[in-house]
């Protein structure tokens, strides 16, 4: 079967703006971290979660052809342009929301690259071997950290807790099918949804239990990001981001 | 005995050997070191805010990843330090204590707000290079561990050095605007980095004994001199002018003559009078005391396993 290459491209816009813009979110923390050591434990993730970027946006660019770089393909769309879940452009707001927002991300980004690894398309399965080293760390840093705190003192795990509670609206969106990633399915790019959400979720109720914190009991579901209907703070993580490039159109930096 | 003991002190140092944290050593060079180490290490961290504040701005990717990686860099600097320093007897918490309170002190330049991108390029090719000068001599600093410390932060400031250069260089060659961003950059920046080199050498009261321990071995003004010289030839192939009407070459001295330094100005800003002083530090304090939860749960969850895998064991 013959691949729709915009269909392509949508695909892969959505695996490297998931990366991109928390590793935007995470970038807000350097400098300003708990503890030195987890300061640069978090800017090492940051770097691999935007190389990841990176890799998939010069993929997208040469689909794409013509003047298409990482660089226009990154800072010059829009927000409806954008194809990242809600979570991952959720505030920072602490420690406690940073780390759940990763964690989340984590197991679900492991388990994709687990299957993407056995992908039909080569250039993709190529990012995923290299990638899956490094989210299997990531996956690692944020578990533990995600025990640490929901089993330290009361204090964190009540904000632990708050943060697993507000974030969960926001981890369904992963395993609702967008019609790209259903054409992507079918043709054996993309994984099949259904089976990466089993693995999530019981990944992540798993190290709940270890943490001490209990699993929302709530069903609903926020979604949109996957077809650019984003929430409030993309436009401003994208006005930041892309503030050069739009106010200087055309340089050389 | 204790005179005896500096003999023998003074002796090792005049035959460069290192001093290492169980020798001897004269209360006043413990002070010393303790002081200009954690000051070091407190600059790196300080450091780390004005360039920080541009890492969600870069200009395209390459600059976003490679901006990350130097603020990162600074932060394992930091790292290094606060581990040499606590080898001289106070902890990294009480260093931290110092700094919040205002007691300790870092680099002034870190005072200066970032207000271009072309900032990014102006602190790499300026003040790391201004650092740099000062930092290499330091590999052969008496006092071994900082010796040690100052040989990895010196192969990666040259890095940065180059990098901040490449930004200039990118952009004094790109469109008006962006030549005029550098220019601006450099307007701002050079005299403060001229500055970093501390006052002048008859006005520099620790600096003889320093000299003689051998913890510093250039004087102020030799170091600003070489930087100078340096720079001049840098800022040519930019196409860029530096801000001094009174810079020209001396034939005789083989050096370049420069203007007066506003030591008024260095003097406000070490007092705590600069334009980002109480921003700096604010947020030093802040991410201390957001962060207290944390670091509190983190212990309180170590010393819960240690309880728990020791009672297994009694129960096993």
């Amino acid at each position: 079967m013959a691949v729709n290459k915009d269909i392509l491209i949508d695909y892969i816009l959505h695996l490297a703006d998931n990366s991109m813009i928390l590793g935007q979110r995470n970038a807000e923390w350097c400098g300003h971290g708990p503890v030195l050591e987890q300061d640069i434990a978090l800017t090492n993730i940051t770097l691999d979660l935007i190389g990841e970027a990176r890799s998939l946006y010069q993929y997208a660019a040469e689909l794409t052809g013509g003047n298409s770089t990482e660089d226009t393909v990154a800072f010059l769309r829009d927000v409806m342009q954008y194809r990242n879940t809600l979570l991952l452009e959720q505030h920072n707001t602490d420690w406690a929301y940073t780390i759940t927002r990763q964690f989340f991300y984590d197991v679900f980004h492991y388990y994709l690259q687990e299957a993407l690894v056995n992908s039909a398309d080569e250039r993709i399965k190529e990012i995923a071997k290299k990638t899956i080293k490094e989210s299997a760390y990531h996956l690692k840093w944020s578990s533990e950290w995600m025990i640490r705190l929901g089993d330290g003192t009361e204090i964190s795990h009540l904000k632990m807790q708050n943060a697993v509670n507000d974030l969960w609206e926001y981890t369904g969106e992963f395993f609702i099918p967008s019609e790209t990633e259903i054409e992507m399915t079918e043709i054996g790019i993309a994984p099949d949804l259904t089976l990466l959400s089993k693995k999530w979720k019981s990944k992540v109720e798993d190290i709940l239990t270890e943490a001490t914190l209990s699993i929302p009991s709530s069903d609903f579901q926020q979604k949109g990001g996957k077809k650019g209907l984003h929430s409030e703070h993309l436009g401003f993580i994208l006005a930041e981001m892309q503030y050069l490039q739009r106010a200087y159109p055309g340089s050389e930096w | 005995m204790e005179i005896k003991l500096e003999a023998l002190f003074q002796d090792k140092i005049d035959q460069e050997i290192k001093i290492e944290p169980r020798d001897w050593m004269p209360e006043k060079y413990r002070k010393t070191l303790l002081r200009q180490i954690s000051q070091h290490a407190h600059s790196e961290i300080v450091g780390m805010l004005p360039e920080g504040n541009w890492i969600t701005r870069a200009p395209n990717l390459r600059r976003k990843v490679a901006l990350l990686a130097k603020v990162q860099d600074e932060a394992g600097h930091g790292l290094y330090l606060y581990s040499a320093a606590e080898t001289l007897g106070m902890s990294r918490d009480e260093m931290f204590e110092e700094l919040h309170s205002g007691k300790a002190k870092y680099s002034s330049i870190f005072n200066y707000p970032t207000l271009t991108w072309a900032d990014m390029g102006a602190i790499g090719w300026l003040v790391d290079g201004a650092a740099i000068m000062n930092q290499v001599p330091l590999c052969r600093t008496s006092y071994g561990p900082y010796a040690r410390a100052m040989v990895r932060v010196c192969k990666e400031e040259s890095f940065h050095q180059r990098q901040g250069y490449e930004i200039m260089l990118t952009l004094s060659k790109g469109t008006e605007a962006q030549k005029a961003l550098a220019q601006d950059a450099l307007n701002r920046w050079w005299w403060p980095s001229i500055m970093m080199f501390g006052p002048n050498d008859d006005n520099s009261p620790n600096s003889a004994q320093s000299m003689k321990w051998k913890i510093k071995r250039f004087s102020n003004d030799e170091l600003r001199q070489k930087f100078v010289d340096v720079t001049v030839a840098q800022t040519e192939i930019l196409g860029l002018s530096i801000p001094d009407k009174d810079l020209k070459w001396n034939e005789e001295r083989g050096h370049y003559d420069f203007g007066v330094i506003d030591w008024e100005e260095f003097f406000q800003v070490v007092a705590g009078n600069g334009p980002c002083n109480k921003q700096r530090l604010k947020a030093r304090v802040d991410a201390w005391e957001n962060g207290a939860w944390v670091r509190e749960a983190a212990t309180a969850y170590a010393e819960k396993r240690e309880l728990r895998t020791k009672n297994q064991t009694e129960a096993a």
